[in-house]
């Protein structure tokens, strides 16, 4: 009796990916997940930061994904190794900060040690040709397989048919013939196939699984490195970039106000390192002050925060400022809604 | 019993600690991890699930959540 074989499989948790370690199942395969994490993975309970999106369920669909296929899931932890795909990426950028091609080089490559570490044949993914602009591309994906490192041990079943045979086809251990031919942007193959295989509640992410793709989330990235003078991050950076409206009234400091309670309550745990503000006065948000202001920018900075609270129309507000835990009083007049200048906001 | 500080850290970070953590452990031994992202209520018992760990107790106490976990056969 042959040998089992086994194919470690990239799940991001969208529908792709969970159709291709489907389609390995059926076929025999042992399949494990594998699920990278960035920092940036929209995938993360991020949104759930927000009051208002507690209501909504929280899980984790790569999690629901490898329950869902009956496989066990293996969640890396790669903040630090990306920084260096993130900031110099070879192939360069997409539309916004996502370097996505570079991301899944990186990621295949990674699966691929942890397949030789753990004994496994092969690598699948739920890439599909056409279906996305930079790293889904019948041109970009032998770079995927050849820079990775992976070489023709990584499997896309879900259009293997469009692409020259792969060892796993040529070796018998998977029948092409069962694999399949998908391209382009549509979703409607991949509809109907998980319609065969019964899945009715996969993810259908609006925006991609990562915030790289986010306009504005790249915005507040490129405005953070450009205050810094360098391209670096840490993960609190990364995190606070997900959080509140920034506002940067000068090129030294940037105000991160937090836009309701949700978002108040993640910013204290960030209150032993950030300067902050609060307004004494009258109900308002509570703020981070990222970077260093003077005594006269510490001003400025109680009166773009008193203009976000209850006190607004207010002649003056007290705004409380704490810094390595010694507290200042500042009562301010609120900044006029015009005052708080358009291209503060980052 | 082991005590694993997740908390402050946003999902899944709790749910990667917490696997890391279990890979150094033996079968029948158990973990406390403490969090704060009420996501781990969800997360980290679909881990248990998924990995073949028993999730023994799950509980909220003010704004933390406390999950014990004994290591199953791997």
């Amino acid at each position: 009796m042959a040998t089992q074989k086994k194919a470690v499989a990239l799940i991001s948790g969208g529908l792709d990916s969970l159709l291709a370690a489907k389609v390995m199942l059926e076929q025999g395969v042992h399949v494990e997940g594998i699920n990278f994490y960035t920092g940036f993975c929209v995938e993360g309970h991020t949104h759930a930061i927000r009051k208002k999106d507690k209501l909504k369920p929280k899980r984790n669909n790569a999690l629901w994904s490898a329950e869902t296929l009956g496989i066990k899931l293996h969640i890396i932890d790669i903040i630090e190794e990306y920084k260096d795909v993130l900031i110099n990426p070879k192939h360069g950028y997409g539309a916004n900060m996502n370097p996505c091609l570079d991301c899944k080089i990186f990621m295949v490559g990674k699966a691929k040690e942890w397949a030789i570490e753990n004994g496994f044949d092969f690598i699948i993914t739920g890439e599909v040709i056409g279906q996305r602009p930079m790293s889904q591309r019948k041109d970009t994906m032998p770079v995927i397989s050849a820079e990775s490192g992976a070489d023709d041990l990584l499997l896309r079943p879900l259009c293997a048919q469009n692409l020259p045979e792969t060892k796993p086809e040529r070796e018998g251990w998977v029948n092409r013939d069962e694999l399949y031919d998908f391209s382009g942007r549509t979703r409607k193959p991949q509809m109907a196939l998980a319609e065969k295989f019964g899945f009715d509640d996969y993810a259908q992410p609006a925006g991609g699984c990562c915030f790289l793709t986010d306009k504005a989330y790249s915005v507040k990235l490129t405005d953070l490195w450009a205050s810094r003078g360098q391209r670096d991050y840490e993960i609190d950076d990364i995190m606070l970039l997900k959080v509140g409206r920034h506002i940067r009234p000068r090129p030294t400091f940037k105000l991160i106000i937090a836009r309701e309670e949700g978002e108040n309550n993640f910013l204290q745990g960030y209150k032993k390192q950030f300067t902050t503000l609060r307004t004494m006065s009258h109900k308002g948000p509570l703020t981070l002050l990222d970077g260093s202001a003077t005594e006269e920018e510490l001003k400025l900075a109680a009166q773009i925060v008193a203009r976000f609270s209850q006190g607004r129309e207010a002649n003056s507000v007290d705004v409380e400022v704490t810094k390595n835990g010694v507290s200042q009083n500042f009562s301010v007049k609120p900044l006029a809604a015009d005052e708080v200048l358009e291209q503060w906001r980052v | 019993m082991i005590e694993l500080d997740a908390r402050r850290l946003l999902c899944p970070m709790p749910v990667i600690k917490t696997q890391n953590i279990i890979k150094t452990m033996a079968v029948g031994d158990k973990v406390r991890v403490s969090c704060t992202d009420p996501g781990v209520m969800q997360d980290i018992p679909a881990w248990c699930r998924i990995n073949g760990h028993h999730l023994i107790e799950a509980v909220e106490t003010d704004n933390e959540f406390l999950l014990t976990i004994e290591v199953g056969k791997r």
